[in-house]
């Protein structure tokens, strides 16, 4: 028997303390094509970066075609025969296609046969790279990964920018790739396609390979176990219920809301007291959102309303003006690294400039020693905020707002990248928010966190709303199977 | 046809605007003729080499505040060496010493990791005190032929023109139409994507400021032949450089633009000087315009980049 083309078993990967991959395995036959499946953060894009050269493992083995692969740059990666297709397009804005191709030795010839055989009939190759659409770019990439005749080729969510009908003719292609005796690697949020183009699913859950299945009509109950895993979840919400106040004037309205190249239509209403989260898989448009309700984006399309009256923001100061505020995924984002505990949390009361520039000390003192007892956040290293640690960091982002007061919170994933600990300090925090009248949108990559903090949740599936969920019935499985775009399953129609 | 339009526009255009100023000139001086483009050429060609240079780093990415300190130091070495030996060795051993200081350079910023910026505001420091230690005042000499080969013309073009094009060509042109010249451009577009595109990224940046070096390097000689002596004090390349450079069409962040916009935009900022002087204002408005037209130039970019995009 053959060796296989691709052959990865326990390989392993840290970063610092986080353990990003601890035993990550996957196999790939000639004509074989194998979707690799993870929740968000089971460590797929690490893995994915560890097979394309892109970082080296701390431990495990690769190897391609029966070598050992060294792999120590994307152009090594080339040589060994597979030849990856990422989720942004890695082509030149500012060069014509043929300066592109040029740069990867790609030939020109099969280049344009594959480009027409993908559907793209019309493309010019003196056409500037930097003013085609997406989708286009991303049919490009794909020509020029197959007309290097790649031996393993590996499609890392490369269809999640395009239209129905260039994605059966990707299927297709791909399809044909593997009859021919290629392997290929297929990462994709959606079930259809892989059900459609896979014969194999690899499964990752934190870190490590759960299971490989082959892909037969109703797997995608097993797979969905298979990602979520038999958790233990000791953590339970307060006895504070869910508070169903959806009569009156909602805080803040939006209706039909598209903005960016990803968010294309989702609407909800969020009331005074509401936690409402928002559940989605990696670009699915919940980045637009966010960004569009804070004012750091124009929306294409659709209106918001706060307080019934309809409201345009020009500038985050207005999105502010108007009571809400974001507090970022990326925690950076929103502290001032060098300044004290004490001055980042009193940040929102100097923004307005009140009474010319002078703070008003005492008063903005009492709320900010209230915050940080409140808050248990440890003020030890208090001369500046990039000594503490991620938790206490984010405590303090929303620590902000809780002395400050603030009518609307959008919550960006806020609990990324910190310790259970404080995570399970921040959850009764949100609901204690809430119950001062806050309202709250609270975006999570972590679906076991929706139960805790949310009264209801909206999944957003390829930038539009899909399904509005009571908290009671956000069980994970049913927030997987919506996120993927599935129609609610049967167990859950039982239980209904 | 319409493609070397859209690609050569804004070239064409400051050609036209070169062509207009020329025009103004003769009206404020009738007698403004061949002599005085002679004159006009030569002078503009240690500003034009500069510029190529800074064309070059510019378009990979970066910028090097360096390049007036760099020709002052090639100035400084060839009117040293041409008091040793004939010329042509002493113009070799000089190119080579820009060369050389344009890999250090470049080798600095991609192995430290050290910012673009950093790296060359210390090498600027760094290459006039060494300029001033081959020779603390102005002195040395230049070789006759090469004092005589910038003067005079064929018919109605300077030989300093053609100097420059020619010099600029043979190192630009083989680069531009290579896979060396795709890579920088694709470095200064995008990084990321260069880099998976399999564009060796470091060693294209270090090839960049060589070709910065080189360029310093023929811009050192030409300092030294316009006066005929070694002048270890950098001139005022620095500014005028990153203006024309701006007003030659290369965005100041990378990948775009071309050499001969920025050459043209050397001419028109001459050209400008001149006419002030012509007109009995003090010459030193020169730089308020160059600096004010940066400003300009770079903020019209911004304004055609901002659409329907927040700040």
């Amino acid at each position: 028997m053959t060796a296989p083309l691709l052959d990865a078993e326990g390989v392993a990967k840290s970063f610092g303390a986080v353990r990003a991959l601890s035993d990550a395995s996957l196999t790939v036959d000639r004509g074989e094509v194998v979707a690799l499946l993870g929740a968000n953060g089971a460590g797929k894009s690490t893995f994915v970066k560890i097979l394309t050269g892109a970082l080296k493992p701390d431990g495990g083995r690769v190897t391609i075609r029966g070598l050992e692969a060294r792999v120590g740059s994307p152009s090594e990666a080339r040589k060994s025969g597979l030849i990856p297709v990422y989720q942004e397009p890695s082509l030149i804005p500012d060069l014509d296609v043929s300066d592109n191709l040029k740069l990867g030795d790609t030939p020109a010839g099969p280049f344009m046969h594959w480009v027409r055989e993908l559907g793209l009939d019309d493309l010019k190759p003196d056409a500037m790279v930097g003013q085609l659409p997406l989708a286009s770019l991303r049919i490009i990439d794909l020509a020029r990964a197959l007309a290097s005749e790649p031996d393993l080729l590996l499609l890392d969510e490369m269809t999640a920018a395009l239209p129905t009908d260039l994605v059966d003719r990707v299927i297709r292609v791909v399809r044909r790739q593997a009859q021919d005796g290629k392997g290929v690697i297929f990462i994709s949020h959606r079930f259809s396609e892989i059900a459609a183009l896979c014969d194999r699913a690899s499964v990752l859950r934190d870190g490590t390979t759960v299971g490989d299945v082959p892909i037969e009509p109703g797997i995608e109950d097993r797979v969905v176990e298979m990602m979520l895993g038999a958790r233990i979840d000791p953590a339970t919400r307060d006895a504070a219920g869910a508070r169903t106040s959806s009569t009156g004037k909602p805080r803040l309205a939006v209706k039909h809301l598209a903005a960016g190249a990803k968010l294309q239509d989702v609407s909800f209403d969020l009331h005074a007291g509401e936690v409402l989260g928002v559940v989605a898989l990696e670009v699915q448009g919940q980045d637009e959102l966010f960004d569009a309700l804070a004012g750091f984006m124009r929306p294409a399309a659709g209106s918001i309303e706060v307080d019934g009256r309809p409201v345009e923001f020009n500038h985050p100061a207005d999105a502010i003006a108007n009571g809400l505020s974001l507090v970022p995924g990326n925690r950076a984002e929103a502290l001032l690294k060098e300044r004290s505990v004490r001055e980042n949390i009193a940040l929102p009361f100097s923004a307005p400039f009140r009474s010319w520039g002078l703070l008003r000390s005492g008063h903005e003192r009492q709320c900010v020693a209230d915050a940080i007892s409140r808050l248990q956040i440890d003020t030890r290293a208090k001369g500046e905020v990039q000594r503490l640690s991620g938790g206490n960091q984010q405590k303090v982002t929303l620590g902000r707002w809780l002395a400050h007061g603030v009518s609307t919170l959008l919550l960006f994933d806020p609990t990324r990248g910190i310790d259970v600990r404080t995570k399970r300090q921040i959850y009764p925090l949100v609901r204690e928010l809430a119950a001062q009248g806050t309202s709250i949108l609270y975006y999570t990559s972590e679906l076991e966190e929706v139960p805790l903090a949310c009264d209801r949740v909206i999944v957003i599936f390829n930038g539009r709303a899909v399904d509005i969920i009571e908290a009671g019935d956000a069980d994970e499985k049913t927030l997987v199977r919506a996120s993927y775009g599935l129609p609610a399953g049967e167990s859950v129609e039982a239980a209904a | 046809m319409t493609g070397i339009l859209r690609r050569q526009g804004w070239a064409i255009g400051l050609f036209a605007l070169l062509l207009v100023l020329l025009g103004i000139t003769k009206l404020i001086q009738p007698g403004f003729g061949a002599s005085n483009f002679e004159t006009l050429a030569r002078s503009a060609l240690p500003f034009a080499f500069a510029t190529a240079g800074m064309a070059v780093v510019v378009i990979v990415g970066g910028i090097d505040l360096s390049v007036a300190s760099m020709m002052a130091v090639c100035s400084v070495t060839a009117a040293v060496l041409m008091t040793m030996m004939g010329g042509a060795p002493a113009v070799l051993i000089t190119l080579a010493v820009g060369l050389g200081m344009g890999i250090v350079t470049g080798a600095l910023i991609v192995v430290t990791r050290v910012p673009d910026i950093v790296v060359t505001l210390a090498m600027l420091f760094v290459w006039e005190g060494v300029a001033l230690l081959i020779l603390h005042v102005p002195g040395g000499t230049a070789v006759e032929w090469l004092k005589a080969s910038i003067t005079g013309g064929i018919g109605p073009v300077p030989n300093a023109l053609i100097i420059m094009f020619v010099l600029i060509a043979v190192v630009w042109l083989p680069v531009r139409y290579s896979k060396v010249g795709l890579s920088i451009y694709a470095t200064g577009s995008d990084e990321q994507a260069a880099f998976r595109s399999g564009v060796a990224v470091g060693r294209t940046r270090i090839v960049a400021y060589a070709i910065c070096g080189l360029f310093c390097g023929m811009g050192g000689l030409s300092l030294t032949m316009l006066t005929g002596i070694g002048e270890p004090v950098p001139g005022p390349y620095l500014l005028a450089s990153v203006a024309a450079v701006v007003l030659g069409g290369v965005v100041l962040g990378g990948g775009r633009g071309g050499l001969l916009g920025p050459i043209i935009a050397v001419f028109i900022l001459r050209l400008i000087r001149l006419m002030l002087t012509l007109l009995a204002v003090d010459p030193n408005v020169t730089t308020i315009i160059e600096g004010s037209i940066m400003v300009a130039v770079v903020m019209l970019g911004g304004l055609l980049m901002l659409k329907g995009r927040l700040p």
